[in-house]
């Protein structure tokens, strides 16, 4: 089996576990759940990392980092942005002392 | 940073990095299974986060990465422009902050995947790395422009009237061909610096043309697909590395914005499909101004009348819509209902799935109001208690309690679920005028017998209401 047609497997069946986790979220959640799906899709970081700490070739080093730059804009501000969030999101008993 | 390791681990090094994306691919996914729930959520949020770490810092163990000064300057800059941000954005502008976020996210693979066609020999990549090359570039550019116009637009830096000229969607669809003919002939010649950057720049284009044309009150349905497709991207860039732990958080993400899209499409009553390519929709008012019929008479009231009828009501439920969030009314809502409750009055908040400008971006602007996330109900749990509500208050809500969504076949709104006020025993409706929300339609809720209109800007008469509250 070659790697593309493995990655493809991969890909398909994470795909179906996506659905099947949100599928049941209750709209209360939808706004801080997209911010936070949002952040996880700042993984791309990890091949930015490798793109700018390669030594091979010098102007891919510098995009590299544009790409860090890039997004750990999206991760940091994603997970802390959503955190505000649900840090504020409280139950009836505890809110009233 | 693994040379100081002893050879021995050095040598299983590959395998040990995989085993630990392993184990983040499991956090990741217990992580968005506890975002599911109002209990769990912040955990699940953390937990996310800490996979992302790990991820991070055992990539720095690559074999590939030597040097780190470009990583650590890249990730101070971005962590510093991230948290401020973070920090200093309005509850209210949470829409526009997930779609730069998402925007920058986009980019980000598409930028990691021209790095990865600038650092090798072009002739030296394999036809299937520069097909998933070319679809992380196509797919990354189109989330980038296309998040940075959204966020133009709910901002107003951008008309939120749709934009188009005559033939829009047919030159966007021979855009979208063009630029995966432009994916083909990039692994068929890819030495052709002209190929790769034509496929680049009409991507960036197509980000753009894409959601220039739809309008600003389906921003929230366009910011939600664009983040599945930065999930995408991310997971094509997986593909180029070749990295399990890109390809599957990816896959989990375009999945996660699949469902949210649909979701917000059906609240609507609308495809996708009619969102996408519709022109639907300014972001309100747009000049209609009050409806034009003299026959229909609206009943207009007072604060002090407002108060007395909520007073010595039983039951009271507050549907609450964007007008409130314009207006920053959401704290003193609060104080309005907490007085109400002193008196013994049963208060709940009647949530339309897309009240705000996001679902559950309603739910969020409560919440930092410090109402319990337990008092708000959905569509679905308060619907069959209006019939034994005493009074209503619709504030800056429109469209999701218009009648006409169930009686008038023709309306633009037919067939979108809606609160069914008009059941309960009165309405209140407050509202800066009487003119149409954003769908442009006219609202019988407001002449029937049982409404009443409180007019002016929802702060301002939710600010009065608690005052009389204090006299009654």
């Amino acid at each position: 089996m070659s790697g593309l047609i493995f990655n493809l497997f991969i890909f398909v069946l994470a795909s179906f576990i996506g659905f099947e986790l949100i599928s049941k979220v209750p709209p209360t959640l939808h706004t801080p759940l997209m911010s936070g799906a949002n952040a996880i899709s700042g993984i791309t970081i990890l091949g930015a990392l490798i793109v700018a700490g390669q030594v091979d070739h010098q102007i891919a080093q510098y995009i590299g980092f544009v790409a860090i730059v890039f997004a750990t804009i999206n991760v940091v501000g994603g997970f802390m942005v959503t955190d505000r969030m649900l840090e504020m999101f409280k139950k009836k008993d505890k809110n009233n002392e | 940073m693994s040379d100081f390791l002893p050879p021995s681990i050095q040598a299983i090094l590959p395998d040990l990095i995989q085993l630990v994306y392993l184990v983040a691919t499991g956090i990741f996914i217990v992580g968005i299974k506890r975002l599911g729930s109002p209990a769990t959520a912040r955990s699940g949020n953390q937990l996310a986060a800490l996979g992302m770490f790990i991820g991070v810092v055992v990539t720095l163990f690559d074999q590939q990465i030597i040097t780190y000064e470009y990583i650590i300057a890249g990730i101070v800059f971005g962590a510093a422009i991230g948290a401020y941000a973070a920090k200093k954005v309005e509850m209210t502008a949470m829409p526009e902050m997930v779609a730069i976020f998402n925007g920058f996210g986009g980019g980000a693979s598409a930028v990691v995947a021209w790095g990865e066609f600038t650092r090798f020999e072009a002739s030296a990549i394999a036809t299937q790395d520069l097909v998933t090359i070319g679809l992380s570039i196509l797919i990354g550019s189109i989330t980038f422009t296309g998040s940075f116009i959204a966020f133009g637009k709910l901002k107003g830096f951008i008309s939120g009237n749709p934009i188009t000229f005559p033939g829009h969607n047919i030159f966007n669809g021979l855009l979208t061909v063009g630029t995966l003919g432009l994916v083909g002939w990039l692994t068929y010649d890819p030495t052709s610096q002209l190929i790769f950057w034509l496929l680049f720049g009409i991507a960036l284009l197509l980000g753009i043309l894409t959601v220039i044309p739809i309008g600003g009150a389906d921003m929230p349905v366009v910011i939600s697909l664009l983040n599945s497709y930065s999930g995408i991207a991310a997971s094509m860039a997986g593909f180029v590395i070749n990295n399990n732990l890109l390809i599957i958080s990816g896959a989990l993400v375009g999945a996660a914005g699949l469902i949210l899209t649909n979701i917000m499409c059906k609240a609507m009553n609308r495809s996708l499909g009619n969102v996408l390519f519709g022109a639907f929709g300014g972001d309100g008012g747009s000049g209609a101004g009050p409806a034009a019929d003299t026959d229909k008479t609206v009943r207009e009231t007072t604060p002090d009348d407002v108060a007395l009828q909520c007073a010595y009501s039983d039951r009271v439920v507050v549907v609450p819509g964007y007008g409130l969030a314009v207006a920053q009314a959401q704290h003193v809502l609060k104080e309005v209902v907490d007085k109400l409750e002193k008196r013994g009055v049963e208060v709940k908040y009647g949530i339309h799935p897309v009240a705000g400008r996001m679902p559950g971006h309603m739910n969020v602007l409560l919440a930092e109001a410090d109402v319990p996330y337990d008092q708000l109900y959905d569509m679905e749990q308060i619907n069959p208690e209006f019939k034994s509500t005493d009074v209503v208050l619709v504030i800056g809500a429109n469209d999701v309690v218009n009648p006409v969504a169930k009686t008038e076949p023709g309306s633009p709104i037919y067939g979108m679920p809606i609160m069914n006020v008009d059941e309960a025993e009165r309405t209140i409706v407050f509202k800066r005028s009487l003119s149409p929300g954003f769908a442009g339609i006219d609202n019988p809720l407001f002449y029937k017998e049982s409404n009443q209109m409180f007019f002016g800007d929802a702060k301002k008469t939710l600010q009065s209401l608690a005052k009389s509250l204090d006299d009654v």
